[in-house]
């Protein structure tokens, strides 16, 4: 085990090929959820509404994720730290310059491009573990900075920021809470139509080859240590605007809310939902939020056991996410055509 | 000179905590290739055990050796009932499986000896050692059980066939199952090697932390930095690691104005990624070179 000498591995990849075309999901089917997710707020009451406005917002996060590990290969614990720069730049540019909500979002946005962009040259020598540690170091010191004695002014320190909830606009007669989601479904349909086509586009074959296969990708001209910066820069930008969505929706922002156990959570509903699969997002951001419920309804004193159990028995059922369960019922569906 | 030499000193302290730890994750590391999130509950879990049979009324080495065993033996059980399905399974997937076993240990361990925070005895007292006021015995003790094990570790993997043939099976599987190893079994084994460890580890931070379910939370990720900056593929060089991010937390909370407890943690871990970005496989890791 001398320090000194090398050792040639088969280059076996962290995170498996996923072509693009199975990447996301057919038109009727899509069409059939989006269908869904517009009627249902209105036969529910209004704390539902809040929870799928919630899931809409973790779904983006998640989706985020999706592209950074699912699309280019890289593996990130720090999502937390650019969810929470998307929501105090929001809270910071409401409570203190008075911006409208909707105007926050893009900003939101390009502040976590530039964060992501920036982090993302460092994290170019690293891969694997060593990647995952940098991210995670991200991820535990965001809480920390936020609390720092020089931007208590703008940050509220521990004690965080309230943000007002927005009122429906041109005096539609709906709540807040139903306007709010509405406002988060529009922007998350038109973020899965971007990120759809991003990954279609020549950059997301660039990730894509990447990912596969670095050495072959620059050797075939993929401008690698731009294209994987670029994939860090976008992800951030989308966790950015969910974690925005999220400071309006929960009406407060403090350091506490996004520590690592939010990154940690992120990690889950990606792998849940099946890495690499864009609808997934969805399915994963609902596990996240449900079934640690689910869990404390069965019992109070063990609910992390039976979490850890119920997400044992997902990933021994479908390792791959629920991607396998799309991938099977496609299968039974065209069966089914055939006969 | 003498508030660094005094800090040095009380950094190797806290650093031989995270050197025990290290060891741990670079043992399973090297088994199962994966950083296993679940190790530092794992090894809290040991100690707790041994915390039981000394309520018993084991004496404090048979609880030790008894703990020992059973952490081996449910090291192995773990990997071959909740592992061993997942072989096959994409790596994020494993992932996921470690948070999910943190999960249940932590909780368990709730439910069963609660939240309150209790003493835990050492067998190496608490006077100061050699006349220092920062060194106690047990600190001490710590240090020299560490280097005994690295020591242990090195002539076993070395020396030993079976060690030997552990390397062969996470090196390179295939050629390893080519010459009759077992290498399903490898895997266990380093699974029940690492619980062992852990559990030493846990059982000897356990007087300065003092024993309660969520004990390792912080330990963890100081042992997992420190396997890192050491390189994941050097028993030494985590342990090396382990006493370098000990010296580093001291001196930056130390010297570096405006780092309270709160921030140490965040510059350890800047510190070291500015390490990584220089070396990218640690100070005492292995470059790996990658086929095409």
């Amino acid at each position: 085990m001398s320090a000194a000498e090398e050792v040639v591995a088969e280059g076996h990849q962290a995170v498996e090929a996923v072509p693009k075309r199975a990447m996301t999901l057919g038109t009727g089917t899509s069409l059939a959820v989006l269908a869904v997710l517009l009627v249902a707020p209105v036969f529910v009451k209004n704390f539902i509404i809040f929870q799928m406005t919630m899931l809409l917002i973790y779904g983006l996060a998640v989706l985020a994720l999706n592209i950074l590990t699912g699309g280019s290969g890289q593996f990130s614990l720090g999502q937390s730290a650019f969810y929470a720069v998307g929501a105090y730049t929001t809270a910071v540019l409401m409570e203190h310059f008075n911006v409208n909500y909707a105007l926050t979002l893009p900003i939101a946005g390009v502040v976590c491009f530039a964060f992501g962009f920036l982090f993302g040259q460092p994290a170019l020598r690293l891969s694997g573990v060593y990647l995952a540690l940098a991210t995670f170091a991200l991820a535990t010191a965001m809480p920390q900075l936020l609390k720092l004695n020089f931007l208590e002014h703008w940050t509220g320190g521990v004690q965080g920021l309230v943000v007002t909830k927005p009122d429906a606009p041109f005096g539609l007669p709906i709540s807040q809470d139903m306007w709010l989601y509405y406002f988060t479904l529009v922007v998350t349909i038109a973020i899965y139509i971007f990120s759809v086509n991003l990954l279609r586009s020549r950059s997301g074959r660039a990730f894509m080859a990447i990912r596969d296969n670095e050495i072959a990708a620059s050797a075939m001209g993929v401008d690698v240590a731009l294209y994987k910066t670029l994939a860090f820069g976008v992800s951030a930008a989308i966790t950015g605007i969910a974690g925005s969505l999220g400071a309006i929706a929960v009406q407060f922002v403090a350091p506490d809310s996004y520590t690592i156990t939010l990154a940690i959570s992120l990690f889950l509903g990606m792998v849940v939902g099946g890495v690499g699969w864009l609808p997934g997002s969805i399915v994963g951001a609902a596990f996240i939020i449900f079934v640690p419920n689910i869990a404390e309804g069965i019992s109070k004193g063990l609910s992390g056991a039976v979490f850890g159990v119920l997400l044992f028995l997902v990933i021994y059922l479908v390792p791959h996410g629920a991607r396998q369960i799309a991938i099977v019922g496609q299968q039974l569906a065209g069966k089914l055509r055939k006969n | 000179m003498e508030l660094f030499t005094n800090q040095v000193l009380a950094g190797i302290a806290t650093g031989a905590i995270y050197a025990c730890m290290a060891l741990a994750v670079v043992m399973i590391y090297q088994a199962i290739d994966h950083l296993n999130f679940a190790q530092g509950e794992m090894a809290m879990f040991s100690t707790f055990i041994s915390w039981q049979l000394m309520q018993w009324g084991v004496p404090y080495w048979a609880a030790f050796v008894i703990t020992l065993a059973l952490s081996f033996v449910g090291g192995i059980a773990i990997e071959r009932i909740l592992f061993k399905p997942l072989a096959k399974a994409p790596v994020l997937t494993n992932v996921a499986g470690f948070i999910a076993l943190f999960a249940i240990i932590n909780s368990s361990a709730g439910l069963i000896w609660d939240f309150t925070i209790k003493q835990y005895p050492t067998p190496f007292g608490s006077a100061p050692f050699l006349g220092s006021q920062l060194i106690s015995t047990h600190q001490a003790g710590m240090i020299g059980v560490t280097l005994l094990l690295l020591v242990g570790l090195y002539f076993f993997f070395q020396y030993t066939r079976i060690g030997l043939a552990m390397r062969a099976a996470a090196s390179l599987p295939e050629s390893a199952r080519l010459v009759g190893i077992n290498t399903s079994w490898m895997i266990a084994l380093g699974w029940g090697m690492a619980a062992a460890i852990g559990s030493i580890a846990g059982m000897l931070i356990a007087p300065v932390v003092f024993l309660e379910p969520n004990m390792m939370g912080g330990v963890l990720i100081y042992g997992f930095a420190a396997a890192v900056l050491g390189g994941l593929s050097s028993p030494f060089g985590a342990v090396v690691g382990g006493f370098l991010v000990g010296i580093f937390e001291n001196l930056a909370g130390t010297y570096i104005p405006g780092v309270g407890n709160e921030l140490k943690l965040p510059i350890a871990l800047a510190l070291i990624i500015s390490v990584l970005v220089v070396k990218p496989a640690g100070l005492f890791g292995r470059h790996i070179v990658k086929r095409v």
